[in-house]
Parts: structure tokens; C-alpha cells; sequence
């Protein structure tokens, strides 16, 4: 009866979830703060023109930052909402695996995000009229951050599916995000090598997001990091179908 | 046989909300499912459906057990939940659209199964508005064409009627003489002249437990009528 079982269902989930996501205002609004705030950071902060350098070093640095904040808050509503609205009784009796549903709902926030950062392209365009970057060089950054936000939103998720409230999947989802960024931050990486040795605080920075966004922003892809990211993204997920299987026990 | 339920148990922390519940169903049966709130017939319906496990017992729709080939036996089964939960962005008919796809239809087979489940829902030219813009009665039979999507033979549907004016519910419950015709159906309810009406079956259970199986004129026969035999059967929260 079923072809492709569970691929169809994690399809329709997904083109759902999207269509859900463009019909609502608040997608818009998060990715408006977010153009505005990357562009803030970018020239203000960043110092972008002051640099008088023709890359866009200063518009990667701070993307962990702005993402721990902006993809929780695309992310929270997931399933959150589904357990809140009573959808989820919907969801759990189609004849779907878990992780189709899960994958399908992933898929569409991470869609929602490859959209938001899609639309700094500009900021490229700009480069490239201002002076000759190292374009491949930034095609491996734009790449290595949709990689990282697909991290973070995966976090998102599997805070979403731990409760019904979405402002507190956003806080968990948030913090966790930030303590996997702020691991490798050279004030705490400090404060570990003073406290266990310098070998542990290394080993504590493997961890963190930035540490292997860091590299890659430069345009060096390290397999390692891909790695890092692929597996956070798959723990978490596998994380949400559990979560969301446990709901069948009661 | 379309459905067997042997000893099913479910318990919420200290609660114990369905405490082995046992019965059978097959083609041609409207059975209707009666007992006061909380006596456990969502819980023990959200059970047959794969939403909830079971603690003890099993369900079987098709001789396929639920707990164990849980997506194979809801292949098999159209299910209204509660208060017939939707996607109120969506429009019915792309809500209808999202269910068939997601049950694995192609997109071919999901745009007749549609039609043909908006025609026996009677869904009207309000299919393509918002359905939070719609009305109770109208969302319920949204809720309802969903469940006859892939045209199953087991229905199980959580108080179709519940919230609906009575021209509405005398909509539905043709509906559901209809659909009995060959397809078996457990509905419950809290409107006794509705199982008069409709049902072949009524079973009653009170605090988790079965306390009547029987024909609701086997019911009527022994109490008088279906309410005094409702009152007789079940001792319900308020008086516990």
C-alpha cells in the first residue's frame, strides 16, 4: 500500500510545516530582527567598512551569537505547539515513523534559516563591488553556517518536544545553545586550563560550536567540524523522537 | 474481526484510568461507548488509535496488534480524536491534503481520496477558506473527513457530536448510520438518546471497568430507560 514508507510522511510534514511557517507572521518578524541584527553587528560592532578589507570576516564572527537567539525562536513552536494545540493526537496517529515527522519538522525551520541567510547575499554582492574577495573562501562559510544553524535549530527541536510551552523550549534551547558556543570562548577556555590544565580545557573546546565554526569561517573546511556538527545534529534529533515517543507511554 | 481489545490497563501515576477493558467489534457495528467523564473512554480509544501505549493488554484492529505493528494497524483505522483537533491556518482542503500525503498516498491517490471524503463528510464550497474562520459543526465534519480519508473499515470516533447544534448532530449521526452500513464503529458519547438513535451496541464503563455489553433495548428493557440505566451502571466522579 505504502511505497516509500515514512518518506512521504516526512514529505507532506514537511511542505506543512513550511507553508505553516510562511502563513504565520512571526517567521517574518524573526527574520527581519535577524536581518537587522546581523547588520548591526556587522557594521557597527564588526566594524565591516573600518577594516577596509574586501571579506566578510566581520559578518561571520558573529553568527553563533545571533543565531543561539534567532534559531531557538524559530524552532521552539515545533512541537511544542503540536502538545498545546492538541494537533499532536493528529500527528501520533498517522500511520508515520517518529522520525519522519521529526525530520519532516526539522527540515522545514532549517529551510526557514537557509532563507534568512539567503537573504544576506547582498552583503556578498557588496563585497565583490567593493573589492575582489576570496569568494570560494565565503561559499565554504555561508556553508559551514547553515551547518551550525542546522545545530542549532536541532537543539531548538528537541527542546521544543520536552514540553508545551514555547517560551520555555526557547529559554532551554537558548541556554544550551549558548553554554555549546561559549565553551570555546578564550575567557572560559582560560578559566578551564587555570583550573584542570591546559590539555582539558582543549578537550572542553572540541565541544563548543564556535571553536569549529571558528575555522571554518576562514574557509577551511576540517572534516572534524562537519563531523561535530552532523552528530550534534543527529543526537539531538534522535533526542526529539525519543522525547516524542515517550509521549505514547503517558 | 475489525477489533479486539483484551484486557487493556492504563494507569497515570497513582491513577488507575482504564483498568482491563475487554471487547470485541466487527462489520455492521455501531457500538456506542457511554460512561461519565473521566471513566476512561478517551483514554482506552486513544490506546486502540497508537496515540497511547498501553500498560497491560493489547488492542487488535485486523488481528494486528497496535503496541506491536503499531503503523500497519493504524493503516487500517479512521480516527476522530477529542475534540477533533486541526491546523487552523490551513484550509480543509489542504488540511486533507497533508493527512492523505502523510498516510502515504501519492499526490494522484490523495486529490481523489479528498474528493471523495469531502463528498461523504459533506464539506460543502467552504473547503477552501481558513479553517479557523469555519464553524464547530463544520471543523467536526472536517475532523470526520479526515478519519474517512483512506476509506478505512474501522471507525473510532471521541464525541462526534459534542458542541454541535442539533441540526448539526442530526447531520452526523446520518452520517454515521450511514458509514455503519459496512464498516464497524465505536463512538462515545454523553447523548443517551444518540445511541438509541444510532447504536447496536452499547457498552458502559464506569472508572475504568466494562459494567454493561449489551443492546441499548436490552438496556432499556431491564432499567426503563437508557438514563436510568446510565444512573443504575455508573456511580461516575460525583459520587465517588
Amino acid at each position: 500500500m505504502r511505497k516509500r514508507p515514512g518518506l512521504a510522511s516526512m514529505l507532506a510534514v514537511y511542505r506543512r510545516e513550511l507553508l505553516s511557517y510562511l502563513t504565520t507572521p512571526t517567521a517574518y518578524v524573526f527574520v527581519a530582527v535577524f536581518l537587522f541584527a546581523i547588520g548591526l553587528f556587522t557594521f557597527n560592532i564588526g566594524g565591516f567598512f573600518e577594516a577596509r578589507r574586501a571579506d566578510l570576516t566581520a559578518f561571520f564572527a558573529f553568527h553563533p551569537w545571533i543565531f543561539m537567539v534567532f534559531l531557538p525562536a524559530i524552532a521552539m513552536r515545533l512541537w511544542a505547539e503540536e502538545s498545546r494545540s492538541g494537533a499532536l493526537e493528529l500527528l501520533l496517529t498517522l500511520p508515520a515513523p517518529t522520525w519522519a515527522l521529526v525530520a519532516g519538522k526539522y527540515l522545514a525551520a532549517w529551510t526557514i534559516a537557509a532563507a534568512a541567510l539567503a537573504l544576506t547575499a547582498p552583503l556578498w554582492i557588496t563585497v565583490n563591488i567593493l573589492g575582489s574577495p576570496d569568494n570560494a573562501a565565503i561559499f565554504t562559510a555561508y556553508l559551514a553556517s547553515l551547518l551550525m544553524a542546522g545545530a542549532y535549530i536541532a537543539i531548538g527541536s528537541a527542546m521544543s518536544a520536552l514540553t508545551q510551552a514555547q517560551i520555555v523550549a526557547f529559554v532551554l534551547a537558548v541556554l544550551i545553545s549558548f553554554l555549546l558556543t561559549a565553551l570555546g570562548l578564550p575567557l572560559v577556555l582560560d578559566f578551564f586550563s587555570g583550573a584542570i590544565g591546559g590539555g582539558a580545557a582543549e578537550t572542553i573546546a572540541r565541544f563548543s560550536l564556535l571553536h569549529h565554526f571558528d575555522a571554518a569561517q576562514r574557509g577551511v573546511v576540517e572534516f572534524r567540524s562537519v563531523f561535530y556538527f552532523v552528530s550534534l545534529i543527529a543526537l539531538c534529533l534522535g533526542f526529539t523522537v525519543l522525547a516524542v515517543d515517550a509521549r505514547r507511554g503517558g | 474481526m475489525l477489533l479486539q481489545v483484551e484486557g487493556l490497563r492504563k494507569t497515570f501515576g497513582r491513577r488507575v484510568a482504564v483498568d482491563g477493558i475487554g471487547f470485541s467489534l466487527d462489520v455492521g457495528e455501531i457500538v456506542g461507548f457511554l460512561g461519565p467523564n473521566g471513566a476512561g473512554k478517551t483514554t482506552t480509544m486513544r490506546m486502540i488509535a497508537g496515540y497511547l501505549e498501553p500498560d497491560e493488554g493489547a488492542a487488535k484492529i485486523f488481528n494486528i496488534n497496535v503496541t506491536q505493528d503499531r503503523r500497519r494497524a493504524q493503516e487500517r483505522l479512521g480516527y476522530l480524536p477529542e475534540g477533533a483537533p486541526l491546523y487552523g491556518e490551513m484550509t480543509p482542503w489542504s488540511f486533507l491534503r497533508f493527512i492523505a500525503e502523510a498516510r502515504g498516498m501519492s499526490r494522484e491517490a490523495a486529490r481523489h481520496a479528498v474528493r471523495r471524503a469531502a463528498q461523504d463528510a459533506r464539506l460543502g464550497d467552504s473547503i477552501t477558506r481558513p479553517i479557523d474562520t469555519l464553524s464547530k459543526g463544520y471543523r467536526r465534519r472536517v475532523g470526520f473527513a479526515a478519519a474517512l480519508l483512506h476509506d478505512p473499515m474501522l471507525l473510532i470516533l471521541d464525541e462526534p457530536t459534542d458542541g454541535l447544534d442539533p441540526n448539526q448532530r442530526q447531520a452526523v449521526r446520518d452520517l454515521i448510520r450511514k458509514l455503519g452500513e459496512e464498516r464497524g464503529l465505536l463512538i462515545s458519547t454523553h447523548m443517551l438518546e444518540e445511541v438509541e438513535a444510532v447504536c447496536t451496541r452499547a457498552i458502559v464503563i464506569d472508572r475504568g471497568r466494562i459494567v454493561a455489553d449489551r443492546t441499548p433495548q436490552a438496556l432499556i428493557e431491564e432499567h426503563g430507560t437508557l438514563e436510568r440505566a446510565f444512573a443504575a451502571l455508573t456511580r461516575g466522579e460525583e459520587r465517588v
